[in-house]
């Protein structure tokens, strides 16, 4: 997995609530029996007409904001369906944080297994995140995993809460299941047990 | 020792290993796998050289991609990209060694309805599907959530997930519901009483009267929407009508082992004094057949409300409901019961089951759909269809004028031929109604087989206590 260690880049503004995952990646892209590639459809419904031309009112179509790396959304992003497309086509289009008051869970750890970091952030911050992205490619923000700081262009600061064990593997880009593999004794010795005690599982 | 939730119990039963930080290993019972959010985990299990754990307790079913009309199980009448990802699915069973239906197969259906049919869904298990409507196990007292790919190959790999312990809620229906009003109406009224994002961080647990009076097909569909409440599960304590509906099923325990199983899933239940991080109850009695009229599941009204305005609303939520019903094709102040369809849908893993199909056809029997209108049912497994069959309630549908289609997820999500165009309006009992859920710039009404029967009755949304 890639590493997440500090981020500066343009942020995007998405003012909407509730974007849930078909927004992000509509079903028709998960056809795909690969983790790349997706990133020209995200957002697909909002950011082309119906012609296949793009929708120049989309945020991602202006050029200020063509090399975001950091999206600034509003409450419960990445709501409904489980696919993991989600995160690979915010990923595969170069987004590698996503800022939001909250987020769905599926989501929110999906995030984590692909290299991108979700931060939840109250209200009041993220309506002044979303003021800073709206000036454009001038005002970029600076995120650091470490620190769990946020910087904005004129050196505000804001921090911000993630878990530890998430933020090991991010910032050292280690694989969830290598890392499982070390407790293979407990997961065997578990078993065991429960062949014992729930032999009908 | 100390009162635990019934979630509280499941997790302990289940903890394979816990580190210092809080991070835990969860050991998973039941694994079911469906061939669109699979075939990347697979494909990294053998870039790893990574074998199945668990093939016993991996089961998978292609579901979201296959047509539902007949001939599917030749490739041919697939898409490309479908066939594709269906002979991936094909391919990963039989060299994994895993529990397989097949298309072809009577008892392959939507992944969420063949768990509880085959017995592999049986209370006090972990059960998890890269699929967030995995939420549906939790009616049998399985805690049971979706994931994505990354954890369907952690899952493969290991049989267990890595996972934080969630938060304990309550949601309690208290009294019973009237004549018309159904488990679908008592969900949507949950999720419009705490919002999309209202269960994030939590396991719900419902109870109450009104939760013990369904079926299981009606807890099933309580749990399935549980994820629409941001949700991570949905829980009911399992009782005598749980263990009568799993018994004798194919991969339910037997003899000595049943007895054995009993003896443990009658303990779980939440003690009376656990303690509940929120709350929220609601009256059997107050809650009216619903239909939503936006484009997210919390947009939910009783059917004899009206549009709403957006002013109606307050923060974030005033442009989202403007944007809504721009999508939607609505005016404020519209009475529900005037809005007028074009296409009724019946089916998917919220109400697909046997029960939801005889209480569609009582409404419909004898009677003839609007002209003009398109329905479609589709039963959520061969079996279910079979016993649809053969109780006569395929008849009714077909001469009532609907598609009597396979078994398949079909136009809940339209990943498959079945679709909305883009302007059409459909009555649909699945459980998400987001832009462009049922195809690209279909407009989606949520609500129960029986009040999406009797919109196929008159053409328009409508209170089925009117024609019951
Ligand atoms: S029926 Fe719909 S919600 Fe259920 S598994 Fe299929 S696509 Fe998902």
């Amino acid at each position: 997995m890639d590493k997440f260690t500090t981020l500066t880049g343009i942020a995007a503004p998405l003012p909407l609530i509730n974007v849930d995952t078909d927004m992000i990646i509509p079903k028709q892209f998960l056809k795909t029996i690969k983790r790349s590639g997706l990133g020209v459809n995200l957002f697909d419904e909002m950011r082309y007409n119906d012609n296949g031309s793009e929708n120049e009112t989309f945020v991602l179509n202006k050029d200020a904001y063509r090399e975001a790396e950091i999206l600034v959304a509003g409450d419960n992003f990445g709501c409904g369906s489980s696919r993991e497309h989600a995160p690979w086509a915010i990923k595969d289009f170069g987004i590698r944080c996503v800022i939001a008051p909250s987020f769905a869970d599926i989501f929110y750890n999906n995030c984590f297994k692909n290299g991108i970091l979700p931060i939840a952030l109250p209200q009041e911050q993220v309506d002044l995140l979303m003021t800073e992205a709206e000036k454009g490619a001038n005002a970029r923000i600076t995120v650091d995993l470490q620190e769990q700081a946020i910087t904005t262009s004129d050196g505000q600061v804001m921090s911000f809460d993630v878990d530890a064990f998430k933020k090991h593997c991010l910032l050292n880009g280690l694989d969830d299941i290598g890392l499982t593999m070390e407790n293979v004794a407990s997961i065997d010795r578990f078993e065991s047990e429960a062949a014992q005690s729930r032999p009908w599982v | 020792m100390s009162p635990k939730t019934l979630y509280d119990k499941i997790w302990d039963a289940h903890l394979a290993h816990e580190a210092e930080d809080g991070t835990c290993l969860l050991y998973i019972d039941r694994h079911l796998v469906h061939e669109v959010t699979s075939p990347q985990a697979f494909e990294g299990l053998r870039m790893a050289g990574r074998t199945v754990r668990a093939p016993d307790k991996t089961i998978a079913v292609p579901d979201h991609n296959v047509p539902t009309t007949p001939g599917r199980e030749d490739p041919a009448n697939m898409t490309e990209d479908s066939a594709i990802q269906v002979a991936a699915l094909d391919k990963n069973a039989k060299e994994f060694g895993i529990h397989y239906y097949p298309v072809s197969d009577i008892r392959q259906g939507i992944v969420h309805i063949v768990g509880p049919e085959q017995g592999w869904t049986l209370p006090g298990m972990t059960v998890v599907c890269g699929d967030s409507h995995t939420a549906t196990h939790g009616a049998f007292g399985a805690l049971a959530h979706g994931i994505g790919t990354s954890e369907v190959e952690h899952v493969l790999a290991t049989q267990t997930l890595i996972q934080k312990k969630s938060k304990n809620m309550k949601v309690e229906i208290t009294g019973s519901l009237r004549p018309g009003v159904t488990a679908k109406d008592i969900t949507l009224s949950v999720i419009g009483a705490t919002g999309t994002a209202g269960g994030t961080g939590y396991v719900i647990e419902y109870c109450g009267q009104a939760i013990r009076e369904l079926s299981m097909e009606g807890r099933m569909t309580v749990c399935n929407m549980a994820i629409e409440g941001g949700a991570r599960a949905g829980l009911i304590a399992p009782d005598e009508k749980t263990f009568d509906y799993v018994k004798g099923r194919p991969h339910a325990p037997k003899g000595a082992q049943w007895e054995a199983a009993l003896n443990w899933w009658k303990t779980l239940y939440s003690d009376d004094d656990a303690e509940w991080d929120m709350v929220v109850t609601l009256k059997g009695e107050d809650i009216a057949p619903v239909v939503t009229w936006g484009t997210s599941p919390e947009d939910v009204l009783p059917i004899t409300a009206k549009v709403p305005a957006p002013e109606d609303f307050e923060g974030g939520k005033v442009t989202a409901a403007s944007r809504s019903l721009d999508y939607m094709g609505l005016k404020p102040g519209t009475p529900l019961n005037e809005i007028a369809i074009d296409t009724v849908f019946i089916g998917s893993c919220t109400n697909g089951r046997i029960e939801d199909l005889r209480a569609a056809a009582a409404i419909l029997k004898g009677k003839k759909i609007k002209d003009g209108l398109r329905a479609m049912v589709v039963p959520g497994s061969g079996l279910v269809r079979a016993q649809a069959e053969e109780e006569g309630l395929a008849d009714i549908f077909k001469e009532a004028g609907f598609e009597w289609r396979l078994a398949g997820c079909s136009m809940c999500l339209a990943m498959n031929p079945d679709q909305l165009q883009p302007g059409e309006r459909c009555a649909a009992t699945s459980n998400r109604n987001f832009e462009g859920r049922q195809g690209k710039g279909g407009r989606t009404h949520l609500m129960s087989p029986q009040m999406a029967a009797a919109a196929a009755i008159t053409g328009h949304l409508t209170d089925v206590r009117e024609v019951m």
